[in-house]
């Protein structure tokens, strides 16, 4: 598909601690509009920090993130947290969608309820219009006959499925994807990456973290190989597999491949 | 949210006109006394449980009448009754208050209406016993913090088994529980002297005075009272009240300088030791007992007036304890970790005392019922907040990240995501709580409020029924709980339904979640 030259995510010397440990040690990447960008690595290279830091869950320590216009930056760790700084945060999170691994549904409320709670809090939108925009959501991701359905009561890819709806009814700016499939039993994986190709048919810019590594290769733009708090390559998917530049991402692939 | 809590409370108390107001109006004299007092003191009458009836009754109205006054009845728990005389529930109590070093330390007495001595009662078939020095290596009976307490203490080497209600005492004598009884005279009189197992034995012990108490502050009020006192016991009227009951003795006499001989019928006396004969037909039994249903209903609807705005107050700021101690600043956290620790840490009756006759002190006056909605709710508010704090924790982390992630503040994930997961998940022991809560209801019982429990011992003192009546006020209270048993079991399964996959739930075959068969 062709895509705009829009840069919509520059991350610049990004650096998060965790009290001592320095999990992400300068990370720097921009991503364009419509991108689909898989980040794969090893075990506690930083992958789920990085993806929590772009949308605000984590504060980073220092750097800058720039989002679709929002930005949050910070000298250093000693830099005090401002009111202004949060509240660039709360916008960050209201433009950048989130899906968990574990889904992270409500399950106190059905699955209609669950996509519509968000435009509803968020953006006072009322109750009927926000049901409208939940119903044809869940069409998408093919959940419509399961809107009155509480989410104890989904399969897993359902529930994956579901936690995009309701992640897309906030019409983010940018997806974010921490391990999707990680708790799907595999032929439930496939339901759920078809949706997020669908959702890159449509122009939505996707940060994928996964270990699907033929959805990585296949599906996205370019992959990201991290390694210990740092971006060690970044590739078009058939280069990075069949032909890694770096030494750690050859080792880290071939460890891969030995495991597989 | 503390506005429309307050308004709930003022409603409630507004719906208990005789909370509304504790001032004392021109013209009224209001005095404390306990209905639970027992004969001959205060008692209910057993023909009309509405009407409070005893010599003491009458020596009260007769001073009232002569001082042009309106006498108003407050109740309080006899062991309070001088404590909410110096908080001022009432202008005056009476009711066989003795006049001790100790209580004029902190009230003034009038001059005695009546004098009396201490009696030994023992079982018919007791000649081991024929005065006090006898008492020495048996078991005694007496009536706690009393001048006869403090008798047998003096003496020694003695057992002593402390009562509450005088009657028990004269039931675990004939029972052989006890060797021997010493109580005030009257007492044995009304209560030991039916009693066709029981005798008197021995000479008059002591000197008891029995004197109406006035706040220390009031000297004129303590002259008025005198002087009725002075002109009743000149014109014959007290003399007269006590004979009705049977009470005059030659201590009396003496202290009045009367040696007349006798002139009034003790109607009073007769009439108690009539409708306390042992023998009566079931007939007789049932018609009692539909006559103070009524008495009992009242007393429910108190009960559970003051179970459910506690409960309210307590699930409210309950919950708001539970949120500032997990989400709330480190300061304002600890001061509610604190709150907790201390208030499950000390007797709930004691926070009762404390706000009831203690906050007075300085300046915080409640009625009687909204110092019980205040003492209780704010008692369970502290174990309300740990069962939130445990539904909160237990909600998992993803919950708050996900509503965040979605571009809601912390406040809105708590009020839609966090706090209805963590409501329902304590659903089933908040609505335990509040079973236990109507019980403990009873506990405070002692201030001045007439609930299940006290119209239990009121009536029970009255017909010397511990049994039947016993059995009627379990059930009731049984039954005021039941509903919200059943409501415990189905918000555990609904909270089930939408929390247990249904997969899990139909492998399951115990409240564990585990087949163990
Ligand atoms: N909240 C936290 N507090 C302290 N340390 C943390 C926290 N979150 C992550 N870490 C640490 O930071 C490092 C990176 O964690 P992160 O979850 O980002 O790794 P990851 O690349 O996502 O790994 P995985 O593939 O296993 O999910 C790990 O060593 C982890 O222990
Ligand atoms: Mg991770």
């Amino acid at each position: 598909m062709e895509k705009s030259s829009e840069v919509l995510i520059a991350v610049e010397d990004l650096h998060k601690r965790f009290e001592d440990e320095h999990v992400l040690k300068g990370v720097s990447i921009t991503i364009k509009e419509g991108d689909l960008v898989s980040i794969i690595g090893p075990s506690g290279c930083g992958k789920s920090t990085f993806l929590r830091c772009l949308n605000g869950l984590e504060l980073l320590d220092s750097g800058r993130i720039e989002i679709a216009g929002v930005t949050l930056s910070r000298s250093s760790s000693d830099q005090a947290i401002t009111r202004s700084f949060l509240e660039a945060a709360h916008e960050m999170r209201k433009e950048v969608g989130i899906v968990f691994q574990g889904f992270n549904l409500f399950p106190h409320k059905t699955v209609l309820e669950n996509v519509m709670l968000a435009p509803m809090v968020v953006k006072k939108i009322p109750k009927d219009e926000a049901e409208g925009i939940a119903l044809r959501l869940l069409d998408k991701v093919g959940l419509k006959d399961y809107s009155n359905r509480y989410p104890v009561t989904l399969s897993g890819g359902q529930a994956q499925r579901a936690a995009i709806a309701r992640s897309l009814a906030m019409a983010p700016k940018v997806m974010l994807y921490d391990e999707p499939t990680s708790a799907l039993d595999p032929e439930l994986v496939g339901e759920v990456l078809q949706v997020m190709r669908d959702l890159d048919s449509e122009g939505m810019t996707q940060v994928v973290v996964t270990h699907a590594m033929h959805f990585a290769r296949d599906a996205s733009d370019y992959v990201v190989f991290m390694d210990q708090g740092e971006i060690v390559e970044v590739a078009d998917g058939d280069e990075i597999f069949s032909n890694p530049r770096n030494d750690r991402t050859r080792d880290f692939l071939r460890h891969l491949a030995g495991v597989i | 949210m503390m506005v429309r809590l307050l308004l709930i409370l003022a409603f409630l108390s507004c719906s208990f006109p005789s909370f509304a107001s504790v001032t004392t109006q021109p013209g009224e004299l209001r005095w404390g006394g306990d209905t639970e007092g027992g004969a001959p003191y205060m008692y209910q009458d057993p023909d009309d449980m509405n009407s409070l009836v005893g010599y003491e009754v009458e020596i009260i109205e007769a001073i009232a009448s002569h001082m042009g006054m309106k006498p108003i009845f407050v109740q309080n728990g006899w062991d309070n009754l001088i404590p909410g005389l110096e908080r001022r529930l009432y202008d005056v109590s009476i009711d066989g208050l003795e006049i001790t070093p100790e209580h004029q330390d902190v009230v003034d007495f009038s001059m005695p209406y009546y004098v009396t001595h201490l009696q030994i009662a023992v079982r018919r078939d007791n000649f081991d016993i024929v005065e006090l020095d006898d008492c020495k290596g048996r078991v005694m009976g007496t009536l706690k913090q009393s001048y006869s307490q403090y008798v047998l203490e003096t003496l020694g080497d003695v057992e002593i088994r402390t009562y509450e209600d005088e009657i028990n005492a004269y039931t675990d004598l004939v029972n052989g529980r006890l060797d021997g009884t010493l109580f005030d005279a009257p007492i044995a009189l009304y209560y030991g002297g039916p009693m066709r197992e029981v005798k008197f034995v021995g000479p008059p012990i002591g000197k008891i005075e029995y004197g109406i108490a006035v706040p220390k502050d009031n000297p004129e009020l303590l002259d008025l009272i005198n002087s009725a006192v002075t002109s009743l016991r000149d014109s014959g009227k007290l003399r007269s009240i006590l004979e009705r009951w049977n009470l005059w003795n030659p201590m009396v006499a003496e202290e009045f300088h009367d040696l007349g001989p006798v002139k009034t019928q003790p109607v009073m006396y007769d009439k108690w030791i009539e409708s306390h004969r042992p023998s009566f037909s079931l007939m007789d039994r049932v018609k009692r007992y539909s006559s103070f249903m009524p008495k009992l209903g009242t007393a429910a609807l108190t009960t559970m007036k003051v179970s459910v705005a506690s409960m309210v107050l307590a699930v409210i700021f309950g919950l708001m304890l539970a949120l500032v101690r997990v989400f709330g600043p480190a300061p304002l956290s600890t001061l509610s970790m604190w709150y907790v620790e201390i208030v499950r840490g000390t007797p709930v009756l004691i926070q009762l005392f404390f706000i009831f006759y203690g906050l007075p002190n300085i300046g915080v006056k409640l009625s009687p019922f909204m110092a019980r909605v205040i003492g209780l709710g704010m008692n369970y508010a502290a174990y309300e907040a740990e069962i939130y704090r445990a539904g909160l924790m237990s909600v998992p982390v993803g919950q708050m990240e996900a509503a965040l992630g979605l571009g809601m503040t912390r406040r809105e994930a708590l009020r839609h995501v966090v706090v209805p997961q963590a409501v329902r998940m304590v659903l089933p022991p908040v609505t335990n709580d509040f079973i236990s809560l109507l019980k403990d209801s009873s506990l405070v019982s002692v201030i001045t409020l007439v609930d299940l429990t006290k119209a239990y011992g009121q009536i029970a003192t009255t017909y010397y029924d511990y049994f039947g009546t016993g059995i009627i006020v379990a059930a009731i209270y049984f039954l005021l709980g039941y509903p919200f048993i059943r409501l415990a079991r189905w918000t555990e399964r609904k909270m089930e339904a939408s929390f247990v996959p249904d997969r899990v739930r139909k492998n399951r075959r115990t409240g564990l979640g585990l087949r163990l068969f």
